[in-house]
């Protein structure tokens, strides 16, 4: 996707996603804040400097592939799709909303450019898994990459560990998973809910190479990935340590703030915030 | 109409038998050959459900999951969007028993077109009791928007059938069983996707049978024809989309209606019929199977005979049925 964005506008581009998730969940009336707020750095970087990806040819034969496995944070994803132009900016106001394309879980079919339907936890990772098993083992395809983000409550699921043997079974290289680690769910605090306790051990016991990282920081988002593309006899997975509700500061941290939208007074509150962000860079460059 | 053509030796003691999976597995062998998108993934029950064949023929194109059914299905999307055309194998009681939700958002709700292949389905599993004796996956597949649900007679329609599924691109449920059961039609028999067809014909009641059932359909009426009930037999292996053409010809023809599936009739196959006869041709139906309760161990002749599903079974429970409904009988 042509020329790179500098670590600064991708920084940018996440500020705006945000205030377009603010923006959207305000106009639907509900949704997941926290999480999409959190993963706006992740999917910022990856619309914009990792995936291989071309917004006006989504099936374009030769591109990686995301799949969004917690399907309740599309509204980050939308905003980076609609922010990388796969469709108008206005269409992001449709979400929720009846006749949109913009589902309140991910729908494939619905919109270009999505490659999976997820919702119902712990499916994303075996579905990578299985686009990356065929590119490795099928395919004789080695230049493209399988990325899927996980959330962390995600991971109370068993398929996802089922899906963790097999991918370390076969040493899915191309696969890259990210772990959204913010630690909260909707019954509250990860470690409460059900402790996952070792998280990079777990995944290095099934034998997949783990890279931990602030998933807020860009720089580490690119370097991880840059790794996983080097570890060339198994599947990586970067355990992302994200704020949930990043960005503004009344919901950081607070698991309320899973599955509501902000109200309109809210938001005005979580825009302003977002802008001033923005504003600071702009002086501090 | 179709002309379907019978196994001549359907009613000779020696008739051939065969296991319904195994003609799965000789189909997906020659898919396999007819198109290398073909891919078998398995979870641990490789030679039951018959994957074997293709394994040995294409080991690249084998891929072993594990005891992981819920891996299984959502791997097998996976490898769909990914271009291949993925036949997922299990026992039913496992898949779709044990993943369900999976196979809806990731498949069906998703349209890849991964085909669900669900050997030892119905009470035939025997001495493994209840929990692998499968009988609700009819009603739970057939439920599903986007989803093919086939059930073939034999293994001969079971070859066709796979070859079928492996060319739909849609998500599609094969219902299959273990136990050798006689061989009802022929290599000539015609199959399609959607399709039933009418295996004798007659004018006092309609039986239809899906599965296994239809050949125990085709002894019942032959024991009726000796006390004089002229009985017509509609095989009926795609349940949806479900042939609602000829099963509303044949009910128009006879005035009355058996269905028979070796599984629950509350949502399954004579769920199926109920609903386009209530809403089309109101008729009088009777539906035998399983009546909401779970099977137990035993050899599977011995539950087939408790459960009243073989063909003398079936012949008595039509006969009753005849006599019960007479007022009903329409002239043709």
């Amino acid at each position: 996707m042509g020329g790179k964005l500098t670590i600064e506008q991708l920084q940018l581009k996440a500020n705006d996603m945000r205030q377009d998730v603010i923006h959207m969940l305000s106009a639907a009336g509900s949704g997941h804040t926290a999480g999409s707020l959190g993963m706006a750095d992740i999917l910022a970087t990856l619309y914009f400097d990792i995936l291989n990806i071309d917004p006006k040819n989504p099936d374009w034969a030769d591109r990686d592939i995301f799949f969004l496995s917690n399907g309740h944070t599309v509204p980050i994803q939308y905003a980076a799709m609609a922010e990388a132009g796969f469709f108008d900016k206005n269409e992001l106001l449709t979400l929720r909303k009846f006749g949109s394309r913009l589902q309140g879980h991910p729908e494939r079919i619905k919109l270009p450019g999505l490659e999976n339907t997820s919702g119902p936890l712990g499916s994303g990772l075996s579905q990578a898994s299985g686009y990356a098993y065929s590119l490795q083992y099928l395919d004789n395809c080695k230049h493209r990459f399988v990325y899927t983000i996980m959330g962390d409550g995600e991971l109370d699921e068993g398929n996802v560990w089922e899906a963790a043997m097999f991918a370390g079974k076969y040493k899915l290289s191309q696969l890259i998973a990210f772990v959204d680690r913010n630690n909260i769910q909707i019954d509250g605090n990860t470690e409460d809910v059900m402790p996952l306790g070792d998280l990079c051990g777990k995944w290095r016991s099934f034998g997949w190479h783990v890279i931990e990282i602030d998933g807020n920081n860009i720089k580490s988002i690119i370097d991880a990935v840059k790794l996983a593309k080097a570890i060339t006899n198994r599947p990586t997975i970067i355990i992302a340590n994200t704020i949930p509700g990043k960005g503004v500061d009344f919901m950081e941290y607070d698991y309320k703030w899973h599955g509501v939208a902000p109200n309109n007074d809210q938001s005005k509150i979580a825009l302003e915030e977002l802008s001033k962000e923005v504003e600071l860079k702009d002086k501090s460059s | 109409m179709n002309q379907y053509i019978i196994n001549p030796n359907i009613f000779d003691t020696d008739v051939e038998l065969d296991t319904i999976r195994s003609g799965f597995g000789r189909g997906l062998k020659k898919a396999g050959e007819l198109d290398n998108k073909v891919v078998a993934l398995s979870a641990d029950l490789t030679d039951s459900t018959q994957v074997g064949l293709f394994r040995d023929a294409f080991p690249n194109r084998f891929i072993q999951v594990g005891i992981a059914e819920q891996n299984l299905v959502t791997v097998a999307s996976g490898l769909a969007s990914a271009g291949k055309i993925p036949f997922a194998s299990s026992y039913a009681a496992f898949s779709p028993g044990r993943n369900w939700e999976q196979i809806k958002t990731t498949i069906a709700l998703n349209e890849q077109p991964v085909k669900i292949v669900a050997s030892h389905a119905g009470l035939g599993v025997g001495p493994d009791g209840a929990t692998h004796q499968m009988l609700e996956d009819i009603a739970m597949m057939r439920v599903m928007p986007n989803m093919i649900v086939i059930a073939p007679g034999d293994s001969i329609e079971a070859e066709k059938a796979t070859l079928a599924i492996a060319k739909n691109n849609k998500p599609s449920y094969l219902r299959l069983a273990r136990e050798k059961t006689p061989i009802i039609s022929t290599n000539e028999s015609p199959f399609e996707i959607g399709k039933a067809y009418i295996l004798r014909e007659g004018y006092d009641v309609s039986l239809m049978g899906t599965g296994t059932m239809t050949y125990q359909l085709l002894v019942a009426a032959n024991i009726l024809s000796n006390h004089g009930i002229n009985a017509e037999v509609v095989h009926v292996p795609t349940i949806k989309p479900i042939d609602g053409d000829i099963i509303l010809t044949s009910a128009r023809r006879t005035g009355r209606v058996v269905t028979a599936e070796e599984a629950q009739i509350a949502g399954g196959f004579g769920g199926a019929v109920a609903e386009i006869l209530s809403e089309k041709l109101p008729t009088p139906l009777l539906r035998i199977g399983v009546h909401d309760r779970y099977g137990e161990s035993g050899q599977p002749s011995e539950l087939i005979e408790h459960f009243g599903l073989t063909g003398e079974h079936i012949a008595r429970k039509v006969e009753d049925f005849v006599r019960n409904t007479s007022q009903y009988h329409r002239e043709y």
